[in-house]
Protein backbone atom coordinates (compact mmCIF):
# COMPACT_ATOMS: atom_id res chain seq x y z
CA UNK A 1 0.00 0.00 0.00
CA UNK A 2 1.67 3.21 -1.15
CA UNK A 3 -0.44 5.47 1.11
CA UNK A 4 1.38 5.94 4.40
CA UNK A 5 -0.69 8.67 6.05
CA UNK A 6 -3.87 10.67 5.68
CA UNK A 7 -4.30 13.79 7.77
CA UNK A 8 -7.69 15.47 7.83
CA UNK A 9 -8.83 18.62 9.50
CA UNK A 10 -12.60 19.10 9.15
CA UNK A 11 -12.39 22.59 10.67
CA UNK A 12 -9.73 23.83 8.27
CA UNK A 13 -11.32 21.77 5.43
CA UNK A 14 -7.95 20.32 4.65
CA UNK A 15 -6.81 16.83 3.77
CA UNK A 16 -3.25 15.68 3.19
CA UNK A 17 -2.47 12.27 1.76
CA UNK A 18 1.10 10.99 1.89
CA UNK A 19 2.42 8.08 -0.14
CA UNK A 20 5.72 6.30 -0.63
CA UNK A 21 6.44 5.40 -4.21
CA UNK A 22 9.13 3.10 -5.53
CA UNK A 23 10.46 5.51 -8.16
CA UNK A 24 12.65 8.58 -8.47
CA UNK A 25 11.30 12.09 -7.85
CA UNK A 26 11.79 12.84 -11.56
CA UNK A 27 9.65 9.84 -12.50
CA UNK A 28 6.90 10.81 -10.03
CA UNK A 29 7.00 14.38 -11.34
CA UNK A 30 6.24 13.07 -14.84
CA UNK A 31 2.94 11.69 -13.56
CA UNK A 32 1.96 15.34 -12.98
CA UNK A 33 3.81 17.11 -15.78
CA UNK A 34 2.99 14.82 -18.73
CA UNK A 35 -0.70 15.23 -19.58
CA UNK A 36 -0.88 11.75 -21.16
CA UNK A 37 0.32 10.19 -17.89
CA UNK A 38 -1.93 12.47 -15.84
CA UNK A 39 -4.88 11.18 -17.84
CA UNK A 40 -4.07 7.64 -16.74
CA UNK A 41 -4.72 8.38 -13.08
CA UNK A 42 -6.69 11.62 -12.60
CA UNK A 43 -10.08 10.21 -13.50
CA UNK A 44 -11.43 6.79 -12.48
CA UNK A 45 -12.15 4.22 -15.22
CA UNK A 46 -15.81 5.28 -15.37
CA UNK A 47 -14.83 8.94 -15.92
CA UNK A 48 -11.56 9.14 -17.86
CA UNK A 49 -9.91 12.57 -17.91
CA UNK A 50 -8.77 14.44 -20.99
CA UNK A 51 -6.27 17.27 -20.48
CA UNK A 52 -6.76 19.86 -23.20
CA UNK A 53 -4.16 22.41 -22.11
CA UNK A 54 -1.44 21.66 -19.63
CA UNK A 55 0.98 24.47 -18.88
CA UNK A 56 2.92 23.85 -15.69
CA UNK A 57 4.64 27.20 -15.44
CA UNK A 58 3.84 29.86 -12.84
CA UNK A 59 0.58 31.52 -13.87
CA UNK A 60 0.00 28.72 -16.38
CA UNK A 61 -3.37 27.11 -17.03
CA UNK A 62 -4.50 23.57 -17.33
CA UNK A 63 -7.93 22.70 -18.63
CA UNK A 64 -9.42 19.25 -18.52
CA UNK A 65 -12.67 17.40 -18.65
CA UNK A 66 -13.83 14.04 -17.48
CA UNK A 67 -16.30 12.04 -19.52
CA UNK A 68 -18.95 9.96 -17.78
CA UNK A 69 -20.51 6.70 -19.03
CA UNK A 70 -23.44 8.59 -20.58
CA UNK A 71 -21.09 10.95 -22.38
CA UNK A 72 -21.65 13.72 -19.82
CA UNK A 73 -18.71 16.03 -19.33
CA UNK A 74 -17.30 17.50 -16.13
CA UNK A 75 -14.94 20.39 -16.73
CA UNK A 76 -12.13 21.61 -14.53
CA UNK A 77 -9.26 24.02 -14.57
CA UNK A 78 -5.97 24.50 -12.75
CA UNK A 79 -4.25 27.81 -12.22
CA UNK A 80 -0.57 27.09 -11.53
CA UNK A 81 0.81 29.17 -8.69
CA UNK A 82 4.21 27.73 -7.95
CA UNK A 83 6.26 25.09 -9.67
CA UNK A 84 9.69 23.74 -8.72
CA UNK A 85 10.34 20.53 -10.69
CA UNK A 86 10.54 17.85 -9.48
CA UNK A 87 9.78 18.79 -5.86
CA UNK A 88 6.86 21.16 -5.60
CA UNK A 89 3.69 22.10 -7.42
CA UNK A 90 1.00 24.43 -6.16
CA UNK A 91 -2.19 25.07 -8.09
CA UNK A 92 -5.81 26.05 -7.63
CA UNK A 93 -8.19 23.40 -8.96
CA UNK A 94 -11.67 24.65 -9.84
CA UNK A 95 -14.54 22.88 -11.51
CA UNK A 96 -16.06 24.97 -14.28
CA UNK A 97 -19.02 24.99 -16.62
CA UNK A 98 -18.43 23.94 -20.20
CA UNK A 99 -17.42 27.49 -21.10
CA UNK A 100 -14.66 27.45 -18.52
CA UNK A 101 -16.42 29.67 -16.00
CA UNK A 102 -15.85 28.50 -12.40
CA UNK A 103 -18.86 27.01 -10.66
CA UNK A 104 -19.94 28.18 -7.21
CA UNK A 105 -17.56 27.54 -4.38
CA UNK A 106 -13.96 28.64 -4.60
CA UNK A 107 -11.15 26.50 -6.00
CA UNK A 108 -9.29 23.90 -3.98
CA UNK A 109 -5.74 24.97 -3.17
CA UNK A 110 -3.54 22.01 -4.00
CA UNK A 111 0.05 21.59 -2.83
CA UNK A 112 2.07 18.64 -4.09
CA UNK A 113 5.42 17.94 -2.44
CA UNK A 114 7.78 15.32 -3.83
CA UNK A 115 11.00 14.29 -2.06
CA UNK A 116 13.34 11.43 -2.95
CA UNK A 117 15.59 9.66 -0.47
CA UNK A 118 17.67 6.69 -1.65
CA UNK A 119 15.45 5.92 -4.62
CA UNK A 120 12.19 6.02 -2.67
CA UNK A 121 9.99 9.03 -3.18
CA UNK A 122 7.60 10.48 -0.66
CA UNK A 123 4.77 12.42 -2.24
CA UNK A 124 2.28 14.42 -0.23
CA UNK A 125 -0.77 16.10 -1.66
CA UNK A 126 -2.63 18.70 0.36
CA UNK A 127 -6.13 19.79 -0.66
CA UNK A 128 -7.41 22.91 1.07
CA UNK A 129 -10.93 24.23 0.53
CA UNK A 130 -12.04 27.82 1.20
CA UNK A 131 -15.44 26.76 2.52
CA UNK A 132 -17.64 23.72 2.92
CA UNK A 133 -19.58 24.53 -0.23
CA UNK A 134 -16.39 24.25 -2.26
CA UNK A 135 -15.52 20.95 -0.63
CA UNK A 136 -19.00 19.53 -1.19
CA UNK A 137 -19.06 20.68 -4.81
CA UNK A 138 -15.68 19.14 -5.47
CA UNK A 139 -16.79 15.75 -4.27
CA UNK A 140 -20.29 16.04 -5.74
CA UNK A 141 -19.11 15.18 -9.23
CA UNK A 142 -16.75 12.55 -7.90
CA UNK A 143 -19.74 10.90 -6.21
CA UNK A 144 -20.97 9.87 -9.62
CA UNK A 145 -17.69 8.35 -10.58
CA UNK A 146 -18.29 5.03 -8.89
CA UNK A 147 -15.26 4.44 -6.73
CA UNK A 148 -15.24 0.69 -7.08
CA UNK A 149 -14.64 0.92 -10.81
CA UNK A 150 -11.16 2.17 -10.01
CA UNK A 151 -10.33 -1.44 -9.23
CA UNK A 152 -11.14 -2.34 -12.82
CA UNK A 153 -8.60 0.20 -14.09
CA UNK A 154 -5.92 -1.14 -11.79
CA UNK A 155 -6.63 -4.63 -13.09
CA UNK A 156 -6.28 -3.27 -16.60
CA UNK A 157 -2.92 -1.74 -15.80
CA UNK A 158 -1.76 -4.98 -14.22
CA UNK A 159 -2.84 -6.90 -17.30
CA UNK A 160 -0.90 -4.40 -19.40
CA UNK A 161 2.18 -5.01 -17.29
CA UNK A 162 1.91 -8.76 -17.78
CA UNK A 163 1.39 -8.59 -21.54
CA UNK B 1 -34.23 24.30 20.59
CA UNK B 2 -34.16 22.99 17.02
CA UNK B 3 -30.82 21.28 17.53
CA UNK B 4 -32.21 19.11 20.28
CA UNK B 5 -35.22 18.22 18.16
CA UNK B 6 -32.89 17.05 15.41
CA UNK B 7 -31.11 14.86 17.85
CA UNK B 8 -34.32 13.45 19.25
CA UNK B 9 -35.51 12.59 15.75
CA UNK B 10 -32.25 10.84 15.06
CA UNK B 11 -32.72 8.74 18.16
CA UNK B 12 -36.39 7.87 17.68
CA UNK B 13 -36.41 7.44 13.90
CA UNK B 14 -34.27 4.34 13.98
CA UNK B 15 -35.72 1.11 15.21
CA UNK B 16 -34.39 1.05 18.75
CA UNK B 17 -31.51 -1.37 19.00
CA UNK B 18 -29.50 -1.85 22.15
CA UNK B 19 -26.94 0.68 20.89
CA UNK B 20 -29.65 3.23 20.18
CA UNK B 21 -31.07 2.76 23.66
CA UNK B 22 -27.63 3.29 25.11
CA UNK B 23 -27.10 6.40 22.97
CA UNK B 24 -30.47 7.76 24.11
CA UNK B 25 -29.59 7.14 27.74
CA UNK B 26 -26.30 8.99 27.31
CA UNK B 27 -28.01 11.83 25.47
CA UNK B 28 -30.86 12.40 27.89
CA UNK B 29 -28.60 11.80 30.88
CA UNK B 30 -26.16 14.41 29.55
CA UNK B 31 -28.93 16.97 29.08
CA UNK B 32 -30.67 16.27 32.39
CA UNK B 33 -28.32 18.64 34.20
CA UNK B 34 -28.80 22.45 33.91
CA UNK B 35 -25.05 23.20 33.94
CA UNK B 36 -24.46 20.70 31.15
CA UNK B 37 -27.35 22.14 29.14
CA UNK B 38 -25.73 25.54 29.52
CA UNK B 39 -22.31 24.23 28.45
CA UNK B 40 -23.89 22.56 25.43
CA UNK B 41 -25.70 25.82 24.49
CA UNK B 42 -22.44 27.79 24.78
CA UNK B 43 -20.63 25.23 22.65
CA UNK B 44 -23.17 25.87 19.90
CA UNK B 45 -22.53 29.59 20.12
CA UNK B 46 -18.81 29.09 19.61
CA UNK B 47 -15.86 27.17 20.89
CA UNK B 48 -14.42 27.97 24.31
CA UNK B 49 -11.73 26.73 26.63
CA UNK B 50 -12.45 24.67 29.73
CA UNK B 51 -10.59 27.15 31.94
CA UNK B 52 -12.60 30.08 30.55
CA UNK B 53 -15.76 28.10 31.20
CA UNK B 54 -14.74 27.37 34.78
CA UNK B 55 -14.54 31.11 35.44
CA UNK B 56 -18.21 31.43 34.42
CA UNK B 57 -19.47 28.94 36.96
CA UNK B 58 -19.06 28.71 40.73
CA UNK B 59 -17.44 25.29 40.30
CA UNK B 60 -13.90 23.98 39.87
CA UNK B 61 -12.11 23.31 36.59
CA UNK B 62 -12.22 19.61 37.49
CA UNK B 63 -16.01 19.77 37.85
CA UNK B 64 -16.33 21.48 34.46
CA UNK B 65 -14.06 18.79 32.96
CA UNK B 66 -16.44 16.16 34.34
CA UNK B 67 -19.49 17.82 32.81
CA UNK B 68 -17.69 18.16 29.47
CA UNK B 69 -16.74 14.47 29.60
CA UNK B 70 -20.42 13.52 30.02
CA UNK B 71 -21.35 15.66 27.01
CA UNK B 72 -18.49 14.13 25.04
CA UNK B 73 -19.69 10.59 25.73
CA UNK B 74 -23.12 11.62 24.43
CA UNK B 75 -21.32 12.97 21.32
CA UNK B 76 -22.79 16.42 21.86
CA UNK B 77 -19.43 18.17 22.12
CA UNK B 78 -15.84 17.32 21.35
CA UNK B 79 -12.71 18.44 23.13
CA UNK B 80 -9.41 19.34 21.51
CA UNK B 81 -6.11 20.41 22.92
CA UNK B 82 -4.72 23.68 21.57
CA UNK B 83 -1.45 24.53 23.30
CA UNK B 84 -2.15 24.29 27.01
CA UNK B 85 -5.89 24.87 26.61
CA UNK B 86 -8.67 22.32 26.30
CA UNK B 87 -11.07 23.65 23.68
CA UNK B 88 -14.69 22.50 23.68
CA UNK B 89 -16.93 22.74 20.66
CA UNK B 90 -20.28 21.41 19.51
CA UNK B 91 -20.40 18.32 17.34
CA UNK B 92 -22.74 20.04 14.95
CA UNK B 93 -24.22 18.98 11.64
CA UNK B 94 -21.73 21.23 9.86
CA UNK B 95 -18.84 19.29 11.26
CA UNK B 96 -20.50 15.98 10.48
CA UNK B 97 -20.99 17.09 6.88
CA UNK B 98 -17.37 18.20 6.61
CA UNK B 99 -16.34 14.78 7.94
CA UNK B 100 -18.51 13.00 5.36
CA UNK B 101 -17.16 15.15 2.52
CA UNK B 102 -13.57 14.52 3.63
CA UNK B 103 -14.33 10.77 3.72
CA UNK B 104 -15.22 10.87 0.05
CA UNK B 105 -12.32 13.15 -0.82
CA UNK B 106 -9.98 10.74 0.91
CA UNK B 107 -11.41 7.86 -1.14
CA UNK B 108 -10.89 9.85 -4.37
CA UNK B 109 -7.23 10.49 -3.54
CA UNK B 110 -6.56 6.97 -2.28
CA UNK B 111 -7.83 5.73 -5.65
CA UNK B 112 -5.68 8.24 -7.51
CA UNK B 113 -2.53 7.40 -5.58
CA UNK B 114 -3.28 3.71 -6.14
CA UNK B 115 -3.45 4.32 -9.89
CA UNK B 116 -0.23 6.37 -9.82
CA UNK B 117 1.51 3.52 -8.03
CA UNK B 118 0.23 1.04 -10.60
CA UNK B 119 1.50 3.19 -13.48
CA UNK B 120 4.96 3.31 -11.90
CA UNK B 121 4.92 -0.46 -11.37
CA UNK B 122 3.73 -1.09 -14.92
CA UNK B 123 6.45 1.08 -16.43
CA UNK B 124 9.08 -0.70 -14.41
CA UNK B 125 7.84 -4.01 -15.84
CA UNK B 126 8.17 -2.58 -19.35
CA UNK B 127 11.73 -1.35 -19.00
Amino acid sequence: MPVTAVNRDPDALTMTITAELDASADRVWELWSDPRQLERWWGPPSHPATFVDHDLSPGGRTTYFMTGPEGEKFHGRWRVEDVEPPNQLRFADADTDDEGKPNDGGPAEMTVTIAEVDGTTTMSIESRFPDREALERAIEMRMEEGMTEALGQIDGLLAGAGG
Amino acid sequence: MPLLLTYNQMVVSKSPSRDDEKAADLLFGALADPTRRDIFRRAHEGRFSVSALAREYPISVAAVQKHVAVLERAELVSKHRVGRESIVRAESDALARAHAALDRLEAVWRDRVGRMDQILETDKGDS
